[in-house]
């Protein structure tokens, strides 16, 4: 076969599959055409909804072929090395000269982010921006799948938003709640429901103003929100569960344990304590935290470390939620560079108090070395320290998470997974329903058939 | 399950039939769960259909909806049970009936048919390419062949299929008279070039150079039959094709020796030609889908068409009315004034023919093809790949193929139902980006 020599090289050929895909969805990654023992760098760029640039790059050496192929080559340095398939989206970080305690949260769902990956010549660290690169691809990360609705709630006096699974239904649900830094955030409930759970975001850390007066939020807010829930038609009214990330999971565990109008189906507690005053509200449980004010801590960069405010783990049962008392399963979730919260130790003690009262059976703990406190869906970025605003104060904060990128990046696609799988066999999977709500005061199973809801 | 005292059994089977009518989906306590891999994806990648959470030995039907551009509604279904673990894995699994039988990964796709009470002779192409193909994914309890708008899937998924990838640049061409749409990959490139031409139907057909440049190739889709009569008469001779070759060839994005023809049927004809005519231009390599090199040499389209209607009393119809054209061309002429000479020919060739092609003579046109080359020397050059059961119209993988559907001639406008495909799906994409990519990509030795 004739083929035409030409001075130029061959164009190397960067094929990424699939090229939109679901922020939890892993892509293959692979440099075709290049020459033999050629060295190069891919990088992959996001220009955030905020302005700002997020990067993050590995170095690579093609094979006797040409080929480098990230899900079995090893990166050789950059912000990531090892053979790490995802490395460049989990290891991505601010570019340099960006502001400072930078987070990548995507506020609007409705577009994906769109990620530029790009193969350069030689091991490049740096000036990415002014040299041209080998070859480009863009991505796109979605947190819905087509079909994913988005409905803003406003009944029953809650605000949130709710995102619902294509399809007739009826689906299990979820009541999803964030932290401490408050606002609506929809991300994870989007990508639930891609999942297929309808779930809700609910904000609640903002302190509502009526009759003149300011205050956080009492517990029958959490209760009307789980009602809503409950009472959609496309909802399995006892197929409910909630996911709780920091302060959500005080919330979370307060509710199950003493409401009587919330009964989870389960829990996925992520970097929580059980530690805040019994059948407290909201306002109680700061006011608590707040006395432990003085033990705040700083590192060595003057960032806040916020942990020891819970700490030592009180003795006194009227500080802690009693677990014992659960009925439903919990899966925890918990990293043990945790700067923020004493999630290692609240864990430990629960694992304790529900030994002693015999539930402990229905405890899953995933406890993950080096990571921190923001354990998110995989394949954001780990930051070790942000910006932060308590919600309703205008005090600003640079907050220490803690965690190292790789454990973190880690620990957020591991518990990803067995979150998904947890609620998966609790909510679509199990026949519990049948004996749910039936425990007796004395420990007798009591069957019942009357869960018509 | 629990404990269940005995003498509580008949309350509970009370209970549990009201519990039933309540909750349709979540009897025995399980509720499906349909997945689709990718949500989104390219028109040529395949999806991966799994349904869970079925009872064991459960039937079910899957069912794919899609309601298209010109507002019909095209479905395809499968018909299966459950494994031992409630299960179904369309990949592996046979389907025992519906629009596909037997283990086929994407049958949910190149099946689909227009639903019943559609119009006749549908094709389904999307002519917007900014815009995915939506498809609706939905498993349905039982075994069914029809009613399913009446019915209430168990659950359903969406999934996307998309001409384009992310940062696939669109431009609209209307140069020095040369009409079309280019289709640039993003990157710096430079990149490797195709000028895709389609067939008799006539038109700016952009789908599959959409694709082409999902792909890595710069390619361009040209109009030159256009519905418009007033602007056939522009296209009378090699000059309009050379013009539109060198605009690709031309782009800063383009490699300049690595620009290949695209042909389907009449676009085939054109192909030939200019690689076997053309002083102006040396594409790096051809591509000929269901085409012939039989036509007039060195004529223009205007005198093809006028040969090709002085051979019409040769058209045949089948049993249902459709038209058959194939004959049109055979036999296949001895006078080389009436056929590309191939031994001219001189870059790497494609021919891709289906073997039950009723709309042109495309199997014995590669056979003739093939005695011109080795006759000729250059027969190194040549590719065929000829699908038994295959019809005139092969296109990208994955799409609904059609044994008949409506069609108009150029410069005559009569509608006639063409009979272009026979009952099998072809796939060729892969074989054919695999061909193109090491010719128009590979450093050569």
């Amino acid at each position: 076969m004739q083929i035409l020599m030409t001075e130029k090289a061959a164009t190397p050929l960067l094929l990424l599959h699939p090229s939109r895909g679901l922020i939890d969805e892993k892509f293959s990654l692979m440099v075709q055409n290049l020459s033999q023992i050629q060295e190069i760098t891919l990088h992959a760029l996001i220009h955030s909804d905020d302005g700002d640039y997020w990067e993050a790059f590995g170095h690579y050496v093609s094979d006797a072929t040409g080929l480098v192929n990230v899900a079995n080559d090893s990166s050789l340095g950059g912000t990531y090395d090892g053979v790490k398939p995802m490395g460049l989206l989990w290891s991505m970080r601010p570019v340099p000269g960006s502001r400072i305690g930078l987070r990548l949260r995507k506020k609007e769902v409705h577009t994906p982010m769109l990620v530029h990956i790009s193969v350069y010549r030689g091991h490049m660290s740096q000036g990415f921006k002014e040299q041209v690169a080998l070859a480009s691809v863009v991505t796109e990360r979605w947190y819905m799948s087509p079909g994913v609705r988005r409905v803003d709630i406003t009944e029953g006096g809650i605000t949130g938003t709710l995102f619902l699974p294509p399809g007739p239904g009826p689906f299990p649900a979820l009541l999803d709640l964030w932290g401490g830094g408050g606002g609506l955030v929809e991300y994870r409930s989007a990508l639930l429901s891609s999942h297929g759970f309808v779930s809700l975001a609910l904000e609640y850390m903002t302190p509502r103003t009526s009759g003149g007066s300011t205050s956080h939020v009492g517990n029958e807010y959490f209760e009307a929100a789980f009602t809503v829930l409950k009472q959609h038609p496309q909802v399995c009214g006892d197929r409910i569960a909630i996911l709780g990330l920091s302060f959500g999971t005080s919330v979370a565990l307060g509710m199950a344990v003493y409401s009587t109008v919330i009964q989870p189906r389960c829990l996925v507690c992520v970097s929580g304590s059980h530690v805040q005053p019994v059948k407290g509200s909201l306002s109680d449980v700061f006011s608590e935290i707040n006395k432990n004010v003085h033990n705040t801590r700083y590192d060595e960069e003057n960032r806040v470390i916020w942990r020891d405010l819970l700490l030592p783990i009180p003795t006194d049962p009227t500080k802690k939620v009693d677990v014992g008392q659960l009925k439903c399963p919990v899966l925890m979730i918990v990293g043990e560079d945790d700067q923020n919260w004493p999630a290692t130790e609240s864990a430990e003690d629960m694992k304790q108090m529900m030994e002693k009262a015999g539930n402990s059976h229905l405890l899953t703990t995933l406890s993950y070395p080096g990571a921190g406190h923001l354990i998110e869906p995989p394949y954001s970025p780990h930051i070790r320290a942000s910006n932060f605003m308590v919600a309703g104060t205008r005090q600003k904060f640079v907050v220490l998470w803690g965690g190292e990128t790789a454990p973190h990046g880690y620990a957020q696609e591991d518990s990803w997974k067995k979150t998904l799988s947890f609620l998966e066999e609790h909510l679509y999977r199990s026949t519990e329903r049948w004996h749910h709500r039936s425990y007796s005061h004395d420990g007798e199973i009591i069957f019942l058939g009357l869960s018509f809801s | 399950m629990g404990c269940q005292p005995h003498h509580l059994l008949p309350l509970f089977g009370c209970f549990c039939l009201v519990f039933f009518s309540r909750c349709v989906s979540t009897m025995v306590g399980t509720s499906p769960l349909l997945s689709v891999q990718p949500t989104r994806g390219l028109v040529d990648e395949k999806i991966q259909v799994v349904v869970r959470n079925l009872p064991p030995a459960f039937s079910v039907t899957l069912h794919s909806l899609h309601h298209s551009e010109d507002k019909d509604l095209w479905e395809a279904f499968g018909q299966y049970t459950s494994d031992g673990q409630g299960t179904v894995t369309v990949a592996k699994d046979a389907s025992l009936g519906g629009t596909y039988e037997g283990a086929e990964p994407m049958g949910l796709l190149w099946s689909m048919q227009p639903v019943p009470g559609s119009r006749t002779g549908l094709r389904l192409r999307k002519m917007d390419v900014l815009t995915p193909l939506v498809v609706h994914i939905s498993v349905y309890s039982g075994h069914m062949t029809e009613g399913f708008s009446k019915q209430s899937p168990l659950a359903t998924v969406v999934t996307e299929r998309w001409y384009m990838a992310p940062g696939v640049c669109r431009i609209d061409i209307e140069e020095h008279g040369v009409r079309g749409t280019l289709f640039l990959p993003p990157g710096p490139g430079p990149f490797p070039g195709v000028l895709d031409m389609w067939g008799g139907g006539g038109g700016l057909v952009e789908y599959r150079s959409c694709l082409l440049a999902s792909h890595g190739f710069v390619s361009m889709a040209l109009e030159y039959l256009s519905h418009d009569k007033n602007r056939i008469s522009d296209i009378d001779s090699k000059t309009y094709f050379e013009k539109a070759f060198r605009i690709v060839q031309e782009h800063p994005l383009v490699m300049k020796d690595r620009v290949a023809l695209f042909g389907l049927s009449f676009g085939t004809s054109v192909a030939l030609n200019l690689a076997a005519y053309s002083k102006d231009i040396s594409p790096r390599c051809c591509v000929c889908i269901s085409g012939s090199h039989v036509l007039p040499v060195n004529k223009s389209i205007s005198e093809v068409f006028k040969k090709i209607n002085e051979d019409r009393y040769k058209t045949r119809f089948d049993e249902e009315g459709c038209v058959v054209w194939r004959d049109i061309i055979l036999p296949i002429p001895t006078d080389l004034g009436e056929k590309v000479d191939m031994g001219r020919i001189k870059c790497p060739l494609m021919l891709v023919v289906g073997e039950d092609d009723q709309n042109w003579a495309t199997v014995e046109s590669a056979k003739d093809m093939a005695q011109m080359m080795r006759a000729a020397g250059n027969e190194h050059l040549l590719t065929v790949l000829q699908y038994p059961d295959a019809g005139h119209l092969i296109e990208p993988p994955y799409t609904p193929h059609f044994r008949a559907s409506n069609f108009i001639v150029q410069k005559t406008r009569q509608k006639g139902t063409v009979h272009s495909q026979s009952s099998h799906l072809l796939v060729y994409t892969p074989e054919q980006d695999i061909y193109v990519e090491p010719i128009l990509y590979s450093q050569g030795n």
